[in-house]
């Protein structure tokens, strides 16, 4: 042993002793042993990095008409096939589904927070709670997809003047789709914040002076996060589903904007020349539907103390 | 029990109003015009009183009123009538929903609609109860095994996979190259004999196993979460102790009590059923309710959007009560005070 060694003091600190273990690490640990999970976040990773770089290799227009390529099902210039215009699917797949990726993450986005911060102030405030609770009845009684279509055909117009075409069915788009889907968000949280509110540590904060933004802020909100994640991952999912549910019955985006719900709706009259018209967009939206739903299991496991083993 | 029922029929009311007001106001705002879809050569004039005779132009709170008269005053009296065959006084200038499209009753079409619509997605989901609740017991109780594995997977998946791409893959596989069955859905057909009944099985074949894929997908995952829970409760260990058969544990004391939050799930989707699978109509060309409505939306046919859409709404809050009664009644756990 070299002096040196020797003099190196042994530290007692307990975070010397055991590696760190932070939230979410602990939670990855236990995210890893779900096999199920793990795949899908593979897949889900290919899809994703698809559609970002897949533009920049796959550099086909997926604008570019070419009658004499049209409906073909598989060629060496076309793998996935040609539309009655002959232009080249995957192109359009890959396109399309930064469209449809976006709209679903941004309508979880819209829902989660709209949903969060009416869970926190029903379960917080006793006043408000009888109200924005009836509320949440109300909406959750509207028939969601007639009310979704009529909504869509109600302000495509002024919002396509106001914002361009794309911009403004994109805008309509997430606001609807998350202006609906909020409420199993905010009655989740409501009743997590009903429990976090009468533990101890809430009562010794109100003691100590902490003014109500403050607790809801930095006591309760970290409490009821799990929940939250969880909801956000299956929500991005189900609004995957409604924009593509949308744009197959002809209100969603408009035919030169291809998102996955579109490509199927446009294909689904050619189901007798070019089966991989519909295929292939609706093969996408399954796998990535299907992958974001075991993320989400998978999270429920991971983030979930009572499931733990 | 039935002071519950009562109280909640009561406070079901308001939400019921408020809901038509919120579903009217929506619906009226749309900028579709009824008279957009006329041909061109006709006066302006003619456009003028056609929409004065349609009522388009009138203020917002006078047709608000004017449909709630009809749809809560004209339309039960209508059907009171109906039912036991008399003529009430004032039957001639009783004015009832009508549709701007077909100018006839908006409840006539829907009472045509309705069969076709519980034909095909009323025995799916039948289907869809049938086959989820012995799945999602039996995967609970062998947890882990094959075919629980297999078993979930396939419920995630047929949960995830949406209906508009089975439904087009269905119709790619199995009537385009197969031929087995038609790909659209044939209204006129009569059932009379046993020919008949065979054509309307197989044009029936493939939208029901479409829809009831999905139903088992969804109960079938709730049956399962639902028996573990069960299974693994003190009562479950008392009752194999005392030395009762496994399939009397199972049968007799697991799966019905697990089944208590599955049956009010099920009443809870009832209501889909009636609206219809709006997509799954519209792939397979089923003339039913969601497909009414979704030709009414394209053609700006208001009234006839408001009806159908405030009428899901009722269903959807009466289901709620009754699911929440249908749990007091089953669990003795719970009372209602």
């Amino acid at each position: 042993m070299t002096a040196a060694e020797k003099k190196k003091p042994v530290s007692l600190e307990v975070e010397d002793q055991i590696a760190a273990r932070t939230f979410v690490g602990d939670a990855w640990n236990q995210f890893r042993k779900h096999k199920l999970g793990m795949i899908a976040i593979a897949v889900l990773a290919v899809i994703i990095g698809g559609v970002l770089v897949g533009p920049a290799i796959w550099t086909l227009d997926p604008t570019y008409i070419d009658i004499i390529a049209a409906n073909q099902i598989s060629s060496p210039e076309h793998p996935w096939g040609t539309d009655n215009l002959g232009r080249d699917t995957l192109a359009r797949v890959l396109q399309g589904g930064r469209v449809s990726l976006m709209v679903g993450v941004s309508a979880m986005l819209v829902s989660i927070c709209l949903g969060t911060v009416i869970g926190l102030l029903s379960g917080y405030f006793q006043r408000l709670d009888n109200p924005l609770m009836r509320m949440t009845d109300i909406f959750i009684a509207l028939p969601q997809l007639p009310l979704l279509l009529v909504l869509m055909m109600l302000f495509r117009e002024p919002l396509k003047a106001a914002f361009g075409v794309e911009g403004g069915v994109f805008i309509l788009m997430v606001s609807v789709i998350g202006g609906l889907q909020w409420m199993p968000t905010a009655r989740l949280v409501r009743g997590e914040v009903l429990t976090v509110k009468s533990r101890e540590f809430i009562t010794a904060a109100t003691a100590v002076g902490a003014q109500d933004g403050r607790i809801l802020g930095s006591h309760i909100l970290p409490n009821v996060m799990s929940p939250v994640i969880v909801a956000a991952t299956f929500s991005i999912a189900s609004a995957i589903i409604t924009e593509s549910a949308l744009s197959f019955l002809g209100l969603g985006f408009p035919p030169d904007f291809p998102t996955w719900g579109r490509l199927l709706f446009d294909g689904k009259d050619y189901l007798v020349i070019t089966w991989t018209l519909v295929f292939w967009p609706g093969l996408l939206i399954s796998l990535t539907v299907l992958s974001v739903n075991f993320i989400g299991d998978g999270l429920r496991d991971a983030l979930d103390p009572r499931l733990r083993k | 029990m039935g002071k519950y029922l009562g109280r909640r029929l009561l406070t079901a009311i308001p939400t019921i109003m408020v809901i038509s007001f919120i579903i009217f106001a929506v619906v009226d705002l749309s900028p579709t015009d009824p008279t957009g879809n006329l041909a061109e050569s006709i006066p302006p004039k003619v456009l003028e009183g056609i929409r004065a005779a349609l009522g388009v132009d009138e203020p917002f709170l006078v047709k608000y009123v004017k449909w709630l008269q009809q749809f809560f005053i004209s339309e039960p009296l209508n059907l009171f009538e109906i039912s036991f065959g008399v003529t009430l006084p004032g039957s001639e200038d009783r004015v009832r929903v009508m549709s701007w499209a077909t100018r006839g009753p908006v409840m006539d079409i829907i009472a045509e609609r309705l069969p076709q619509t519980m034909w095909v997605v009323g025995s799916a989901y039948v289907l869809g109860v049938l086959i989820a609740v012995p799945v999602g017991v039996f995967s609970a109780y062998r947890q882990y095994s094959i075919f629980d594995q297999v078993g979930t997977f396939l419920m995630m998946v047929g949960f995830s996979v949406p209906t508009f791409f089975t439904g087009l893959m269905f119709i790619i596989i199995f009537a385009v190259n197969l031929k087995w069955f038609p790909s659209l859905y044939d209204t006129t057909l009569v059932v009379t004999d046993i020919e008949s009944l065979q054509l309307q099985l197989r044009q029936m074949a493939m939208p029901v196993t479409v829809l009831a894929l999905f139903f088992t997908a969804q109960l079938s995952r709730y049956t399962r979460a639902s028996t573990l829970d069960n299974l693994q409760q003190d009562y479950i260990r008392t009752a194999r102790s005392k030395g009762l058969t496994e399939r009397t544990v199972i049968t007799r004391h697991a799966v019905r009590n697990s089944l208590i939050p599955v049956v009010t799930l099920i009443a809870l989707g009832i209501p889909g059923v009636f609206s219809g699978a709006l997509i799954t109509e519209q792939i397979f060309s089923v003339n039913g309710i969601g497909q009414y409505l979704i030709s009414a939306i394209e053609n700006g046919d208001l009234p006839t959007v408001q009806t159908i859409t405030f009428i899901f709404a009722v269903l959807v809050v009466l289901f709620n009560i009754v699911a929440d009664a249908l749990y007091g009644v089953l669990d003795p756990r719970v009372t209602y005070s």
